[in-house]
């Protein structure tokens, strides 16, 4: 983590201080002021977990060493810039959150022991971790057993809904759906090439994808494939591309391999700015452009619920508020804006049950509207995946999107989609 | 799979691809290269191979980073530069490692296998540390970028070319060090008999900490060209390392020529089979190829007869 300034705790910027000074002002006016004294700490946490009468503690879970660190870097800062920014509000029912942080390592068990020991040991209150599914997989029955409350950041392939997990990512068909029918309804799109990396999310989301292209659009699947995590050499599927002539490669590829992928494309001179091919991808956030450059990529579409360039008062502050507490040069993808949701979403659960117990925060969740998210209105479903809206964004060559298109209107989570299993 | 296209578009098709087979034997041969020197010739089992590639990568990110900043007139030579000096920043950190722990390990060759690979472990934390965890995007001058269209039909790219290129010079330098100079009748010495090469008066350790460090410069030219084609990133390094292992020791591991014979061999089969089935079937149906061919082989492609 040394790429990161370190934010002296507790300072913070210009922006939160005045921010937490409104709020505190504004909470003298408030019918039901968020006073610690007016939620005594024993009837709002009745299971003894680490709530005093000023602090509560939540645990921070993702790898920051070992090869997700690459991706799970940005959550871990989003997650601390929620958690200060609540803080500086006056934090929640009264109370600073306090954040135990630790390292899954990139290993899956490993995730499994530290969830363990935050909520056995720790007696955390809620905690916001994970990234990959085989890391959510690994931890699921840890937070089953000892009734945990985990906020997990990633898009990813749907097919699970836990009482113990609310899901602040976009589930696959979210995710999916909408920019299939936009390149479809946009571009005249017939005929789709699907290429991913080879494990669950591109499997089932290539899945999802098909039967979405053959049974609603009508058009044709050409070519389906999968090539192993950090594969390096793609000249050969290029090839097949070019002979399939597809109007649509559709790329779940990730990691380092994105990386080799996108370069070979580039300079196998198919231009992804004539769109034809046209390229759209569900799996490169401005994150993963970073490492790509944006000039290997320009042109290519995206489909997410955000982009960086999101044009409105909620986002210009967080990003402007991020890059303060990490740099200037920090970029921020979906799955880092996804994690910012987490603390907010808990808080706003935990104040709307009055109580920082687990099955009371489970039971208020549904329903809980965020007004202030960067990616706009958001709001819990029934089965704890959020409502979003879905965009597609154009990648420009300073390595952020233009975002072209949004749903008009929340797109309901389905993690179990009829006629697409 | 073929109906539906004129006799030019498959012709042009199939030459790309025999094109995308070249370029993955240049590949190999360049990542093999350097552990072949290795491994083959002082039997050290380097785990940090692909690390060492890594590091010519970021000598390659830092060098691009000066030159956009202090001379970006000269932006499209910058790659040359890279190459050199990630050369010397491996080659150097290689000399450095074998003193302090390779040379100690010679008798236990096992041991080194567990050394380097601690070593590979402690490089990727360095990176980590000293570049952040994430990738970093390395910008490749814009001559280098695209493909050069030899027909209407057939593109070829360019960084592929220059891959080639690239593989072919090292692999004639590497010979003529080895067979054409005295360092390398050194070399070869030490590695047949060792104490007879001491007590005909040659420098045994010198040449060990050269050899060792010539063999890690290579893999930091093959880490500088793969910024063209892959990621840099602390554990990128990771992705070639068994591809690299696998190539050497198909190919017998004393012997340079049988590495490029391997590299050309399981290069061809791979891209060969990738185009006609899916990419992780090609890897599957390789890898069991290779471990057939070891079973009945189990010194690889070539080996150097010697009498034990």
């Amino acid at each position: 983590m040394a790429d990161h300034k370190k934010a002296p705790f507790p300072a913070m910027s210009r922006r939160a201080i005045l921010a937490g000074g409104a709020a505190i002002g504004a909470s003298l006016f408030l019918p039901k002021g968020l006073r610690a004294q007016d939620f005594p700490t024993d009837q709002v946490n009745t299971t003894g977990l680490a709530v005093t009468d000023d602090t509560v503690q939540v645990g921070i879970l993702h790898s920051i060493s070992g090869t997700m660190s690459i991706s799970e870097t940005g959550s871990v800062q989003a997650e601390k810039l929620a958690i200060e920014q609540i803080n500086a509000q006056g934090g929640v029912l009264g109370r600073k959150i306090e954040t135990i942080q630790e390292d899954g390592a990139s290993d899956w068990p490993t995730f499994a022991e530290k969830a363990r020991k935050l909520l056995v040991n720790d007696k955390v209150a809620s905690v916001m971790g994970c990234w990959t599914s085989a890391s959510r997989k690994a931890v699921l029955p840890v937070f089953e057993q000892h009734n945990g409350m985990l906020y997990y950041p990633t898009f990813y392939e749907g097919l699970e809904e836990s009482p113990n997990v609310i899901y602040t990512g976009q589930e696959a068909t979210q995710q999916i759906i909408a920019g299939l029918d936009w390149v479809a309804r946009e571009k005249g799109a017939k005929s789709f090439y699907l290429l991913g990396s080879d494990y669950i999310w591109p499997r089932t989301s290539n899945k999802i994808a098909r039967k979405h292209i053959e049974d609603k659009l009508g058009g044709e699947v050409v070519g389906e494939e999968y090539y192993p995590l950090g594969h390096t050499q793609f000249n050969s599927v290029i090839n097949k591309i070019r002979l399939k002539k597809p109007d649509v490669i559709y790329a779940i590829v990730v990691g380092g391999s994105n990386v080799s992928f996108y370069k070979q494309l580039k300079a196998a001179g198919i231009d992804m700015t004539e769109e034809a091919p046209l390229l759209l991808t569900i799996s490169v956030t401005e994150d993963e452009i970073r490492g790509i450059g944006g000039e290997n990529i320009e042109g290519a579409y995206a489909c997410m619920k955000y982009f960086q360039s999101l044009e409105n008062e909620n986002n210009k502050e967080f990003v402007a508020a991020f890059k303060e507490m990490w740099g200037d040069d920090m970029v921020i993808g979906d799955v880092t804006q996804a994690a910012y949701l987490g603390p907010w979403l808990w808080k706003a659960a935990v104040e709307k049950a009055g109580s920082f117990d687990v099955d009371k925060v489970r039971e208020a969740s549904p329903g809980i509207e965020l007004t202030t998210a960067p990616e706009g209105y958001v709001k819990i479903h029934e089965n704890h995946h959020l409502w979003s809206k879905t965009r597609v964004g154009h990648a420009m060559a300073d390595g952020q999107y233009e975002v072209v298109f949004t749903t008009d209107d929340l797109v309901e989570p389905d993690p179990f989609p009829e006629g697409y299993q | 799979m073929f109906s539906g296209y004129s006799l030019p578009e498959l012709g042009a098709i199939f030459a790309m691809q025999g094109f995308a087979g070249l370029i993955l034997f240049s590949v190999f041969v360049l990542m093999a290269l350097g552990l072949a020197i290795i491994f083959g010739q002082m039997g050290v089992i380097n785990m940090a191979h692909g690390e060492f590639m890594i590091l010519g990568a970021y000598v390659t990110y830092l060098v691009s980073q000066a030159f956009a900043t202090y001379a970006p007139a000269l932006f499209g030579a910058y790659f040359f530069v890279a190459m050199v000096l990630a050369f010397c920043a491996s080659g150097l950190l290689g000399m450095f490692v074998e003193w302090a722990i390779i040379r100690h390990l010679y008798k236990r060759p096992l041991d080194t296998l567990l050394a380097t690979w601690g070593l590979s472990l402690i490089l990727q934390q360095s990176f980590r540390s000293l570049f952040g965890a994430r990738e970093v995007g390395v910008t490749i001058p814009s001559w280098m970028m695209g493909s050069l269209p030899l027909t209407d039909l057939i593109e070829v790219p360019i960084n592929g070319i220059f891959v080639m290129v690239l593989a072919l010079g090292i692999s004639a330098a590497v010979y003529v060090m080895m067979f054409k100079s005295g360092w390398g009748r050194q070399v070869r010495a030490v590695t047949q008999n060792r104490t007879m090469a001491g007590a005909v008066g040659i420098d045994t350790e010198r040449t060990d900490r050269l050899t060792f460090g010539i063999g890690c410069g290579v893999a930091g030219i093959a880490g500088a060209a793969f910024t063209m084609i892959g990621s840099t990133g602390p554990t990128s390094g990771q992705a070639y390392i068994v591809d690299t292992f696998l190539v050497v020791v198909f190919g017998g591991a004393a012997s340079l020529l049988g590495t490029i014979a391997s590299a050309f061999s399981i290069s061809q089969a791979q891209s060969i089979l990738e185009f006609f089935l899916s990419g992780s079937m090609a890897k599957v149906i390789t890898l069991l190829v290779v471990v057939g061919i070891l079973m009945l082989r189990p010194q690889g492609l070539f080996s150097i007869k010697l009498r034990k």
